[in-house]
């Protein structure tokens, strides 16, 4: 069934493409190749789970409470952690280096302490697990829901990003980190609210995943690969890259899980990762991003 | 030359002590000191590539699993040391696929990649055993006890820091240094840029097929969640750059204080063990991002004379 195929794929790209716009605001404008980035998007899985099942909230109510966590965490964990590599990058050069040693030591600590907390087995829970017809298609309520959120909040995340003066801001970081400052723009602070942002994107992703989708403690790095994957796609930096990129990985998974083996999923994200990286290592869509 | 055959025969000593010592130990003090020299080559092995390039490698686990999964597929079939052998040939041949297709890229991506490979063979590795043998774990039954297993790795960590020291003396030695200050230059300079780093990182993966081989006749049940554990890829890491992995002698040296403090997390804090793992790794990236030797030398020559901070550090790699 070619439609179901288009379109559950369409579905698990928009996931996708939400958790990778998170991390090309990471790394396209504050300059920090998160390699915990996964582990963030499991731990707030973990939060949703928390809230639906001890306190009662759904997922959709327990956003409100998520975000803002997530927004705070991130702003954190780069003025305790990035700021003085940063700072030491200035001098030495080597922050891409230094920032993936440092989170990588990093993604233990979150894994560490989720497997303390939740112990290593698969978790899952029920909500809105109802059949919807979609164009002659049988989907699951909570994947729609999903989707329609990944829609809303990368669509509005573009929006902004595009039509604000706070976009542009950002925007100007992402191309010119250099030249920036000269018109005024505060960099450090905006790579800071980058990050927490993409920490937040990041959350959001997880609360989604956590909806329809069973998950593990040390699951995260697979994460981390199929968001990397569609930022390396998309061009660094490139939101709309991401989003579109994000859409076609999703495809391609639905499309090798049906057809070929499920167990190949990983496998075909590899080898479209490989192929891109050496055909057009600036991504699919246009220009090196610096 | 006379301090060099001195040094040669200081070291064949010590080998000669090392080997020795087992003997005098019980079942535990052999297992620590197996272990404790396979992370010793393992560190030593990823230094060769990673310390001069500055391409840090995050597939230790991939390459290490792949040794130690070829010795469980071919442990029944043929003889001992053809299925090292075996084992060697399949991690040079992965090394260099993986090499031809990553290291013409920059370094991000290198990193990126070889973050991802564990996982993908893991993943590969687990989807062939269910579908096409219809198993997850195999058993591995060798009649090797720990002390042969230790020797063996004794003498590949000899092999591993003799290749390190040959290595720092000849052109390719300085070939690599050249790119890992400056890759423009070192094109300008006539280096060829991808061979040199092909030949080290194929050199640099077969050593560590090796260690996963040879150490996994200790296991007996082998299954690809085991053999395929980010934290040896993690553990090594942090080992090489503890020491300073542009030293000949720093991954030992980060080698050994480190592993006997994560057997004694392990053994007192099991639940903890990764955030204190993690913590530390931060630490050390931190506080002394070139490794301990680099730090000693800095606080030794500064009250000597005041040498400018960026003066490329190279000349010191060997002594």
């Amino acid at each position: 069934m070619p439609t179901t195929v288009l379109i559950s794929g369409l579905v698990l790209g928009g996931t996708y493409a939400l958790i990778a716009m998170g991390l090309t605001l990471q790394y396209g404008i504050s300059r920090i190749m998160n390699l915990a980035y996964g582990e963030t998007i499991i731990l707030f899985a973990f939060g949703a789970f928390l809230l639906f099942s001890v306190v009662g909230i759904n997922p959709l109510l327990g956003l409100i409470f998520i975000l803002p966590v997530a927004f705070a965490l991130g702003y954190g964990i780069y003025g305790i952690m990035m700021q003085p590599l940063v700072r030491r990058s200035v001098k030495t050069g080597n922050l891409e280096v230094d920032s993936i040693l440092a989170t990588f030591g990093l993604l233990f600590v979150i894994q560490g302490v989720m497997l303390v907390f939740f112990g290593s087995n698969y978790t899952s829970y029920n909500y809105m697990n109802v059949g919807v017809n979609v164009l002659g298609t049988t989907i699951a309520a909570n994947r729609l829901l999903a989707f329609a959120l990944a829609v809303l909040i990368g669509g509005a995340l573009y929006l902004a990003l595009a039509h604000t003066r706070w976009g542009t801001r950002v925007r100007a970081v992402a191309v010119a980190p250099n030249s920036a400052p000269l018109v005024g723009i505060d960099v450090n602070k905006t790579a800071r609210f980058a990050f927490a942002l993409g920490t937040m994107l990041a959350a959001s992703g997880g609360v989604m995943i956590s909806m329809y989708q069973t998950f593990t403690a040390s699951m995260g790095v697979v994460f981390t690969m199929k968001a990397l994957v569609v930022v390396i796609m998309g061009g660094l930096g490139n939101l709309m890259g991401a989003l579109v990129a994000g859409l076609l990985l999703g495809l391609v998974e639905t499309f090798v899980a049906t057809y070929i083996d499920p167990g190949l999923t990983l496998a075909a994200t590899y080898l479209i990762f490989l192929s891109v990286l050496l055909w057009r290592p600036s991504g699919l869509f246009g220009k090196a991003a610096r | 030359m006379f301090r060099t055959v001195l040094a040669v025969l200081f070291f064949v000593g010590a080998l000669a002590a090392l080997a020795w010592v087992p003997t005098q130990f019980g079942a535990y003090g052999v297992g620590l000191l197996l272990g404790l020299t396979g992370y010793v080559t393992l560190a030593s092995a990823w230094a060769l590539f990673s310390g001069p390039t500055r391409y840090v490698s995050l597939a230790t686990v991939a390459f290490f699993g792949i040794g130690a999964y070829t010795v469980a597929v071919l442990s029944e079939t043929l003889p001992y040391p053809v299925i090292l052998l075996v084992a060697a040939a399949i991690g040079l041949c992965v090394a260099l696929v993986v090499g031809l297709a990553t290291l013409r890229l920059a370094g991000v991506y290198f990193v990126i990649f070889t973050f991802g490979l564990a996982e993908l063979v893991r993943q590969l590795v687990t989807w062939y055993e269910v579908n096409v043998t219809g198993t997850l774990g195999r058993y591995i039954f060798l009649p090797i006890s720990g002390e042969q297993i230790y020797w063996q790795l004794l003498a590949l960590a000899a092999v591993t820091i003799g290749i390190g020291w040959a290595i720092g003396r000849s052109r390719i030695g300085l070939a690599l240094k050249v790119i890992g200050d400056d890759e423009v230059v070192a094109a300008h300079a006539g280096i060829n840029i991808a061979r040199v780093k092909l030949t080290l990182f194929a050199v640099s993966a077969t050593i560590i097929t090796l260690v996963g081989a040879i150490q996994a006749p200790r296991w007996t049940y082998v299954e690809p969640s085991i053999v395929f554990n980010q934290t040896i890829s993690f553990l090594t890491l942090i080992m090489a750059l503890l020491g300073g992995a542009n030293r000949l002698w720093g991954p030992l040296l980060g080698a050994i204080p480190l592993f006997l403090l994560f057997e004694w997390l392990s053994a007192n804090f099991p639940n903890h063990y990764s955030i204190i793992l993690g913590l530390l790794f931060i630490a050390i990236v931190f506080v002394m991002p070139q490794g301990v030797l680099a730090m000693v030398e800095k606080l030794w020559k500064r009250p000597a004379r005041s040498v400018p901070e960026n003066v490329p550090v190279g000349k010191e790699v060997v002594q």
